[in-house]
């Protein structure tokens, strides 16, 4: 994929997105996450690995750009930004499973190039069990604004809290997730 | 779980992301941390008595403008490390020059002076007390720092670790200054050097640990 013919739409989508477009955001993490899927199966190809793994990382990388997407600096390219979180997710992973490099059998390395249909690929990250290690209250609020698709305020009311009580429950909820994403990696393959 | 159902969740209802955040994380955690060391050597050591002349006063200003500069090029480095595709390699170097200043200076001082004077230029009379004092002083900086650290997105854990270390104990350093009462170049460029540089070390170690995202 020509990255530099991307650019400049995906810069923009991410500047509508920084500004709390949903749409742009949506757009944003669909165009980047069959780039990062090419991008971790190349990277993943070398050690035997695959699909599913791939979609791990996909998965692992896309929390981080959203839970830190206020560390891109709208005077820069985004390309290299996304893929410097992207590799050091992918360094990170390589990291935790060191051990276990170069066990799996060489077929699967095939397989990869035979199985390329994105959407039949599921990662092995499960939301239910992820959601149960987050405190009752943070999980409540990440239940009503993110997948159930309420408001704030509606989340607010719900719960008795207050909105800026509620985003910033949101916030530390989404980067608590991605944290034990990273642990469960860890756990996985240790 | 499918890729596309994370994408649903991630861009239900997104928030309007605010900027300066990082930046004001890192001011704070310098000027906190600057203030607290400030104060563990107001309540461990103390101030500086013997000091009254004009002399004193340019070296205690010579060790406060190594060191801020340390601290300045290392926050420049940090501001980029904490984002990712930035490495900031050509700030790195400059890292180095403060280094470089002091030693070509604290050389041309001894230069200056018979050998027999360079021993107490080059140990002071309590190079001890620097020892300690230094990376004592750069813990509460050093805490905050990393603080600030995490909230942003450091790709080389390594290396932002060494420079937060570097930044802490210039600042730990700085803190110093103020009771130091050893006023030679030779002194300033090894001691005050090498223990900014023992902190480098320190943050470098303690980076992948503690920066891990």
């Amino acid at each position: 994929m020509d990255v530099r013919s991307t650019e400049p739409e995906l810069r923009a989508l991410m500047m509508a997105g920084l500004d709390g477009d949903a749409a742009a955001h949506k757009a944003l993490l669909e165009r980047l996450s069959s780039q990062l899927r090419a991008y971790f199966k190349g990277q993943l190809g070398r050690f035997n690995r695959g699909p599913v793994e791939a979609e791990d990382l996909v998965q692992e990388a896309l929390i981080s750009i959203h839970t830190r997407r206020h560390t891109y600096d709208p005077s820069q390219l985004l390309t290299p930004w996304v893929y410097g979180i992207a590799r050091y997710k992918f360094v990170d992973y390589l990291r935790r499973t060191k051990t276990s490099i170069n066990d799996l059998p060489i077929e699967d390395a095939e397989e990869i190039a035979v199985k390329d249909d994105r959407t039949h690929v599921e990662s092995t990250l499960d939301l239910n069990k992820l959601m149960a290690g987050l405190s009752p209250k943070v999980r409540q609020v990440i239940q009503y604004v993110k997948l159930d698709g309420l408001s704030v305020s509606e989340a607010a009311a719900r719960c008795g809290m207050s909105e800026s009580n509620v985003k910033v429950s949101v916030h530390r909820g989404l980067k608590a997730l991605a944290l034990q994403i990273t642990k469960e990696g860890a756990d996985h393959e240790d | 779980m499918k890729t596309d159902q994370l994408i649903d969740m991630l861009s239900t209802n997104v928030e309007p992301v605010k900027h300066g955040q990082l930046g004001k994380a890192l001011a704070w955690a310098l000027v906190i941390g600057g203030a607290a060391s400030f104060c563990v050597m107001l309540a461990t050591v103390g101030l500086r008595t013997d000091a009254a002349g004009v002399s004193h006063f340019g070296f205690l200003a010579l060790k406060v403008l190594f060191m801020l500069s340390l601290v300045g090029v290392g926050t420049a480095l940090l501001i980029k490390l904490i984002r990712p595709g930035q490495d900031g390699r050509k700030l790195f170097t400059f890292i180095f020059l403060p280094f470089l200043a002091a030693g070509f200076a604290g050389i041309v001082a001894l230069a200056l002076e018979p050998s027999a004077a360079w021993h107490p230029m080059i140990l002071g009379t309590q190079w001890v007390t620097c020892l300690y004092c230094i990376p004592l002083f750069a813990i509460s900086p050093f805490a905050l720092l990393i603080w600030a650290l995490r909230k942003g997105a450091p790709t080389n854990l390594q290396r932002t670790g060494a420079i937060a270390g570097l930044v802490a104990g210039a600042l730990g350093a700085t803190a110093y200054a103020f009771h130091c009462s050893d006023d030679s170049l030779p002194f300033i460029a090894i001691w005050y050097g090498a223990m900014v540089l023992l902190c480098a070390w320190i943050g470098a170690r303690l980076g992948p640990r503690l920066l891990r995202w």
